[in-house]
């Protein structure tokens, strides 16, 4: 009777205690878009649960945001009513934005040690572009990206082409482009050499093309773009002529979400699109395809793209170094193979790529590489302060070229001026 | 006494309406409200707080191309999707009134667009649009021997494109409307004018549709609505390109507001939306009003 009443009284105890424990494990919330389909969503969610299944010291509340757009207007709206998450994955992009709103801030203040300095010069410098401003570091590279082009091994074949042959520079792009356009007997065409999509935000695939003719869309500070750069206007010009002047490129807005269908359709013979679209191009096409990095004008080039993670105003200090360490963590070479398996996502990070899982994903899927080699020519994609509304105009202005409706140059002036009078608030 | 009984009336009266006038108020009135005050302010940004700007907004909103080709897309879009929706779902109605065999069916199958979620409609749409393999490439392809048509991706179809997929959303639902207006005409009537020797035409130009009136201005008001507030579509089919041509004013305010983060010239652009709608609401009840027949 006094024993069990006795190990009543310790139970309680300990339970009081564990809850007491419990209660004082540092809290996070974290939010993550998904923007490509497969596991993404799955795979961020089982990291977080491993994670915290090893470290009982903390709680991470992993919330699905929805697509990139619609996390970073929750982000805003939450922070607006005073209670924003810790931690978020946002489009690295969204940088100057974010700041603006003065909702982030550097993760420089939690990573004092040398071993941390270390770390975050662990990453690609094509990654970090986009992460870093000031000298200070807003954003951990996560689920990045790039576009490469995918070609129709079959297509080529036919063409006369050889398979294993991608076009390396913007002429041979036209003259495979030219072999490749198929046309039935009444003159309309069954298959397009290239489709570059350009639905929503031509501008990251015309980026590419401005960076190829060695243009730089916009200085690293944000509050400067160069539209109407002459080279800005020559790789529009490209662009354009590929439909009118060359015929290999459908006319109009391409669309995105419908372009790995029309390549597996054999409706186009080349496609550019993200790395994002890897696995399920692995998955769905019915053909041998291949990937290369995008060809060249004057040089190699290509913009990078996708989410970084930020940490957000309004933490205590105990939960900012939680976040951290936690981000250390998915970010680690293990945890990011698996990332980067599930989604075709760019490991950002080259000690990922020697780890055993990495290397033997790579012996079986070797294309996994192009988009990793690429990264040395890749440059910052195009971010300034109010960046929607300044990229907003930018893509009416390709959207105007594209669709005939204005000139080349005369929708970039244009776009240039309208860029002019928003950032000049900036300088 | 009778002032004690007045009293408790008049606080039961008030009680009774708490309930919806505090949802009104929390969720309508208020809003608005401080949308219209917000359209004098500018947008606050983290490092600067909202200052008075006066009509500055409104200004800037008379001289922004962008606002009056979204409002002029909006009158093509209403143009477009009002009268031919309305006349189809009467059109629709009259037939799968008649007996016919397999009416249920027919009545379900001209219904089903209504049931469906707008963003899965959207994306199934997207794959008819589609140059070359779509559905309507497809068959044009086939039977006339037609080019691939961008429908979805050039200015001059785009918008005509997503009225296409509005009417056929929405003329399904009117339909209903019809349906249970005609099922109520009594049957007397049309037998009368039968005896009188008037043909089909007759009856339903003299008979049925000036009963229907009151069913009519019900739905154009429904319709006109719609037109400035179905946008759920138009992320998935065009996200308003090619160059805004196919942006309506509410895609726009969203974009501005949420995409841009100017939430001040946002809510001016709602202002105008909301005169608009107030207008036209008026104009509805206070002129068209007037023609229908009531029973």
């Amino acid at each position: 009777m006094l024993k069990s009443s006795f190990l009543k009284a310790v139970a309680a105890t300990a339970f009081t205690f564990s809850t007491w424990a419990s209660a004082q494990a540092v809290e996070l919330q974290f939010y993550f878009p998904v923007a490509v389909g497969g596991k993404a969503a799955e795979t961020i969610q089982g990291l977080t649960d491993e994670y915290v299944s090893q470290n009982p010291d903390v709680t991470i509340d992993a919330v699905y945001t929805g697509s990139y757009q619609d996390t970073v207007a929750k982000a805003i709206t939450a922070s607006r009513g005073g209670n924003p998450p810790q931690l978020s994955v946002i489009l690295s992009a969204d940088m100057f934005t974010l700041i603006d709103e003065d909702l982030v801030m550097p993760f420089d203040d939690y990573l004092s040690s040398d071993e941390d300095k270390k770390w975050i010069e662990g990453f690609y410098s094509g990654f970090m572009e986009n992460s870093q401003t000031g000298g200070k570091t807003y954003g951990i590279p996560f689920q990045r990206s790039t576009p490469v082009l995918y070609w129709n091994k079959e297509a080529f074949k036919e063409a006369g082409l050889d398979p294993e042959t991608p076009p390396a520079t913007w002429d041979e792009m036209v003259e495979f482009g030219k072999k490749l356009t198929k046309k039935d007997d009444s003159g309309n065409v069954t298959q397009w050499g290239v489709s570059i999509p350009s639905s929503g935000f031509p501008y990251w695939l015309f980026q590419g093309l401005a960076i190829e003719n060695g243009a730089i869309l916009a200085n690293s500070d944000g509050n400067k773009t160069n539209f109407d750069d002459q080279k800005v206007v020559e790789a529009l010009q490209y662009l354009v002529d590929l439909s009118t002047e060359y015929k290999i490129m459908a006319p109009g807005i391409i669309e995105w979400g419908t372009a790995p269908k029309s390549f597996f359709e054999g409706q186009t013979a080349m496609v550019w699109t993200t790395t994002g679209n890897l696995t399920n191009m692995r998955d769905n096409a019915p053909f041998d395809f291949g990937v290369a990095m995008l060809p060249k004008k004057v040089q190699r080039g290509a913009p990078t793209g996708g989410g970084n993670f930020y940490l957000f105003k309004g933490v205590s200090d105990e939960q900012a170094e939680a976040a951290v360490k936690f981000v250390q963590w998915i970010t680690a070479p293990e945890q990011s193979a698996k990332w980067t398996m599930a989604t075709g996502y760019v490991a950002p990070r080259p000690e990922t790529w020697e780890t055993e899982t990495m290397k033997q994903y790579v012996a079986d899927f070797p294309q996994v590489l192009i988009a990793r080699d690429q990264l040395e020519y890749a440059k910052a994609e195009l971010a300034t302060y109010q960046n929607q509304r300044v990229t907003g105009i930018f893509n009416d202005a390709l959207a105007a070229a594209i669709t005939g409706t204005k000139d080349p140059e005369t929708a970039l002036k244009e776009a240039q001026s309208q860029a002019d009078a928003i950032l000049a608030d900036y300088r | 006494m009778r002032n004690v009984t007045l009293k408790r009336e008049w606080v039961l009266g008030w009680l009774l309406l708490l309930p919806s006038m505090v949802l009104l108020f929390a969720f309508t009135h208020i809003p608005a409200v401080t949308t219209f005050l917000n359209s004098f302010y500018s947008t606050p940004r983290g490092r600067r707080a909202a200052k008075f700007i006066g009509a500055e907004n409104y200004e800037r909103m008379l001289g922004d191309p962008v606002f009056w080709q979204v409002l002029w897309n909006n009158l093509w879009f209403a143009l477009g999707t009002i009268p031919v929706s309305i006349a189809l779902a009467l059109v629709m109605a009259l037939w799968v009134n008649d007996r016919l065999a397999g009416r249920g069916f027919v009545r379900m199958a001209y219904f089903t667009p209504t049931v469906l979620p707008m963003i899965a409609v959207a994306n199934i749409w997207l794959f008819f649009y589609t140059p070359g393999f779509g559905l309507f490439d497809q068959i044009t392809g086939t039977l006339f021997g037609w080019p691939a048509t961008n429908y979805l991706g050039s200015p001059e179809t785009a918008l005509n494109a997503v009225i296409v997929v509005t009417v056929w959303k929405e003329a399904g639902f009117f339909m209903i409307f019809y349906l249970a207006a005609l099922q109520s005409i009594p049957q007397s009537l049309k037998e009368a004018a039968q005896i009188e020797g008037a043909n089909r035409w007759t009856i339903f130009w003299r008979i049925t549709f000036p009963l229907l009136m009151p069913t009519t201005l019900f739905v154009s008001v429904n319709a006109v609505i719609n037109s400035f507030r179905l946008v759920d579509h138009i992320f998935i089919l065009t996200d308003g390109g090619p160059n805004n041509a196919s942006a309506l004013l509410l895609f726009h305010i969203y974009e501005v507001a949420f995409q841009h983060w100017e939430t001040a010239y946002a809510a001016t652009l709602t202002v105008a939306l909301l005169l608009i709608l107030c207008l036209l609401a008026i104009g509805q009840f206070f002129f068209v009003d007037r023609k229908v027949h009531y029973k």
